[in-house]
């Protein structure tokens, strides 16, 4: 049966099993838009600026781990979909991105709300498809469903010209997708598997660090499982929180830059460090030539490119994560002599590690006359389901969040880390929310990274997306304000915002509840109405304004030089 | 380190914006490129890129491994160690008057190169063979009066009966 393009596009779309896109129209997808309302099955949300619409959908991939989808119409609706797609792709998040393109014969000419999107979006994306040909479109769209998903996942883009949307042709649906010069390697080879074994094995001061690479790959399970087996402790990057549950007593915490103590040490006195689906970032290494000065390092990851990128690396595995983790598993189940061995070696390790965790746990001072930010984390953590999602922003509430929350699932943190995105943390948690209705899904935001995508409240409250925003309200650009003490001689150049808001005002003006506070005492009563209420909530916290997120190893310093307290 | 210089072949879609990509993985990481051809094959929408670089055994690690993660590269065939033949083509425009018009004659004699274009003042040249030997009549030429060059970048290929598939 013949259609249009457009219609080609929704109906592909359908195949690849989506079933909610984030778009914004305009002229050259006012054809797409056109069509969308002959289509059911696919629920569409509006929200109030591309970027919003793209963060939120990337937030429905990090929950969900589907494949995130966002439209936007060419020129100014696809540029502000840049840093959503730029923040997806530091943090590998599988995406397929929509944008409008003049048509076919214009390209070139500078014409009205033209862009060359795919060479702005080149450095940022996994892969890019023009389309030019209404029949290509269903092979076009599934090939960047498997590319966004597969291997290391991130986005794709898909530029789709206006004169293509009405263009018609025949829907014809691939069975196959064969993509001759992309074969992501994801079966870890059983002789360095084997290799690897033996180096646990024989490992008397062991790490394992692990990355958000386990959290795309579903391999918390399995990570969980070996961690236990061989009795190893355990630290996460920021993007690996949730993969490995912080109340067990091999959990270490974050590692790095605002990292635990013990995390910290044990990196830097190990003798094995197994990293899996980490990229040795430089907020986690600190200075690269004291990094583990006496560690073996086995890395396992499904990109070849992120080994031996920053570190040295004595063992690479290149693989699917659940599949080498599986493999690890069964190799030990041969191994029982080694293993017994093993757990007796260790012992002084983990007294160790006992000893840095007693001596500089992560911890804070309470007070009774102004809330510290750490207790509103503390007591939302408490108050909150098992299972409720936690977005942040970028800044100091981030790091709290990171430090206190205590995470213990995987896809229940969503987070900027390797963009560092400010204002990715309320479209993101509405992302998830429109994911899942009935999930708890909190938000924790500065007062300067919320107003940058605020207005996304609004498309929470006509969707009926009831997340719980809690803002840490500093009246600071937080996180650079402590740059500046602590480096800068406190000279404070532009980080304080001055005017204050009145955030309660301004949720009410987009129809959500606000509440406010600024005494600790009544902390727990604030959080308790918001998860009470069944609509979008805004929760301001006046905090301590000049509260500091430590422990901090200083950038350029090596991780054993941290800053306890300043 | 080692800064040495590599020879890269890779193996690319004939599809739009391949020469971008891959341009844009040196720039964007900060490799260097010393030269790049490119140019269909005899099969059917492939081509076949020539890359020289520079770099150390890192460097030049990430970038086999960079350019292999493109999803339009097919193959990459890393010549480091010195197991291609290579060859590159230049075209030379020589000042050539009264006494100097013999002395380039002789020098185009001894390279097998050719005179392809000739003026009362000038010779235009042709030469073909391994970068080093255009590198050796350029030497030799330069001192004469070098108006202009254009050099096409180096082509390899693997030594031996095996095509690029093996
Ligand atoms: C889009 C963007 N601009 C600037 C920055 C640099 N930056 C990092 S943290 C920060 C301060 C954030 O302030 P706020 O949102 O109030 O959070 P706080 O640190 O106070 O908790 C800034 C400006 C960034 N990460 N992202
Ligand atoms: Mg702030």
């Amino acid at each position: 049966m013949k259609m249009n393009g457009a219609r080609i596009l929704l109906e592909s779309l359908k195949r690849e099993g989506v079933d909610l896109v984030f778009g914004y129209p305009g002229g050259t997808v006012i054809n797409l838009y056109d069509e969308l309302m002959n289509v059911r099955d696919i629920r569409h949300i509006l929200p109030r600026h591309e970027q919003g619409g793209t963060h939120a959908a990337d937030g429905y991939a990090r929950a969900t781990g589907k494949v995130g989808v966002a439209i936007a119409t060419s020129g100014p609706g696809a540029t502000n979909t840049v840093t959503g797609i730029a923040t997806a792709y530091m943090d590998s998040i599988p995406m397929v991105i929509i944008s409008g393109q003049v048509p076919i014969p214009l390209i070139g000419n500078d014409a009205f709300q033209e862009v060359d999107m795919i060479g702005i979006t080149r450095p940022i994306t996994k892969h890019s498809f023009l389309i030019r040909n209404p029949k290509d479109i269903p092979a076009i769209v599934r090939k960047a469903f498997y590319i966004a998903r597969s291997g290391r996942p991130g986005p794709v883009l898909i530029d789709f010209p206006k004169d293509v949307q009405i263009a018609q042709a025949e829907f014809k649906w691939p069975e196959q997708v064969d993509i001759r010069g992309y074969k992501p390697n994801l079966e870890g080879h059983p002789r360095q598997v084997e290799k690897a074994i033996q180096m646990m094995l024989a490992a008397r001061r062991p790490v394992i660090y692990v990355g958000g690479g386990v959290i795309l790959a579903n391999a918390a399970a399995d990570l969980t499982a070996l961690a236990r087996r061989l009795q190893f402790p355990v630290t996460t990057t920021l993007m690996g929180l949730g993969s490995f549950p912080e109340n067990d007593p091999l959990a270490l915490k974050m590692l790095g830059m605002h990292g635990a103590y013990a995390a910290n040490m044990a990196m830097t006195n190990s003798d094995l460090i197994l990293a899996v689906g980490a990229r040795f970032d430089d907020r986690v290494t600190g200075k690269i030539a004291t990094f583990a000065p006496h560690a073996k390092i086995i890395h396992v990851d499904v990109d070849p490119t992120s080994i031996r990128k920053n570190v040295r690396v004595d063992l690479p595995i290149v693989g699917d994560l659940q599949d080498v983790l599986a493999k690890m598993l069964v190799e030990l189940d041969s191994q029982a002599d080694g293993l017994a061995e093993l757990l007796k070696n260790l012992t002084a390790w983990h007294e160790d590690i006992s000893g840095w965790k007693e001596k500089h746990p992560i911890a804070y001072k309470q007070s009774t006359s102004v809330i510290k930010p750490q207790y509103v984390i503390q007591k939302l953590r408490e108050l909150s389901n098992d299972d409720a999602i936690m977005a942040t922003d970028v800044g100091q509430h981030q790091m709290w969040v990171a430090q206190f929350f205590g995470f213990q699932q995987p896809r229940t943190l969503l987070t900027s880390g390797g963009l560092g995105t400010m204002g990715f943390g309320l479209p993101s948690a509405m992302g998830a929310q429109a994911a899942f209705p009935k999930r708890q899904v909190l938000c924790v935001c500065g007062d300067g990274g919320v107003q940058m995508n605020i207005q996304e409240l609004a498309t929470m409250v006509q969707n009926r997306l009831p997340v719980k925003i809690a803002i840490l309200n500093n009246n600071f650009l937080g996180m650079v304000r402590q740059w500046q003490e602590l480096f800068f001689d406190k000279r404070y150049s532009q980080t304080c915002l001055e005017l204050p808001i009145d955030f309660v005002k301004l949720a009410e003006a987009y129809g959500a509840k606000g509440l406010r506070t600024d005494k600790p005492a009544e902390v727990e009563q604030v959080v308790k109405a918001a998860l009470a209420h069944n609509g979008p909530v805004v929760m301001e916290f006046k905090i301590a304004r000049e509260e500091k997120v430590l422990p901090m190893v200083p950038a350029g310093a090596s991780l054993n030089e941290m800053v306890l307290n300043a | 380190m080692h800064h040495t210089s590599h020879t890269i072949a890779v193996l690319v879609e004939n599809e739009f914006g391949v020469l971008a990509r891959v341009a844009g993985l040196f720039s964007g990481r900060g490799f260097n490129i010393e030269s790049l051809t490119v140019a269909p094959t005899n099969e059917e929408g492939l081509s076949r890129m020539t890359i020289v670089t520079r770099g150390d055994e890192n460097v030049l690690e990430q970038i086999t491994k960079q350019l292999n993660k493109l999803v339009d590269v097919i193959k990459v065939i890393d010549f480091s160690d010195g197991s291609a033949i290579e060859r590159e083509m230049a075209i030379i425009k020589v000042t050539a008057e009264e006494d100097s018009r013999a002395e380039v004659l002789r020098i185009v004699d001894i390279f097998r190169a050719k005179i392809i274009d000739v003026t009362p003042k000038s010779y235009t040249i042709e030469a073909t063979g391994a970068p080093a030997k255009i590198d050796a009549i350029l030497e030799l030429l330069r001192p004469l009066g070098l108006k202009e060059l254009v050099r096409t970048g180096a082509v390899a290929i693997g030594r031996g009966p095996k095509g690029w598939k093996g």
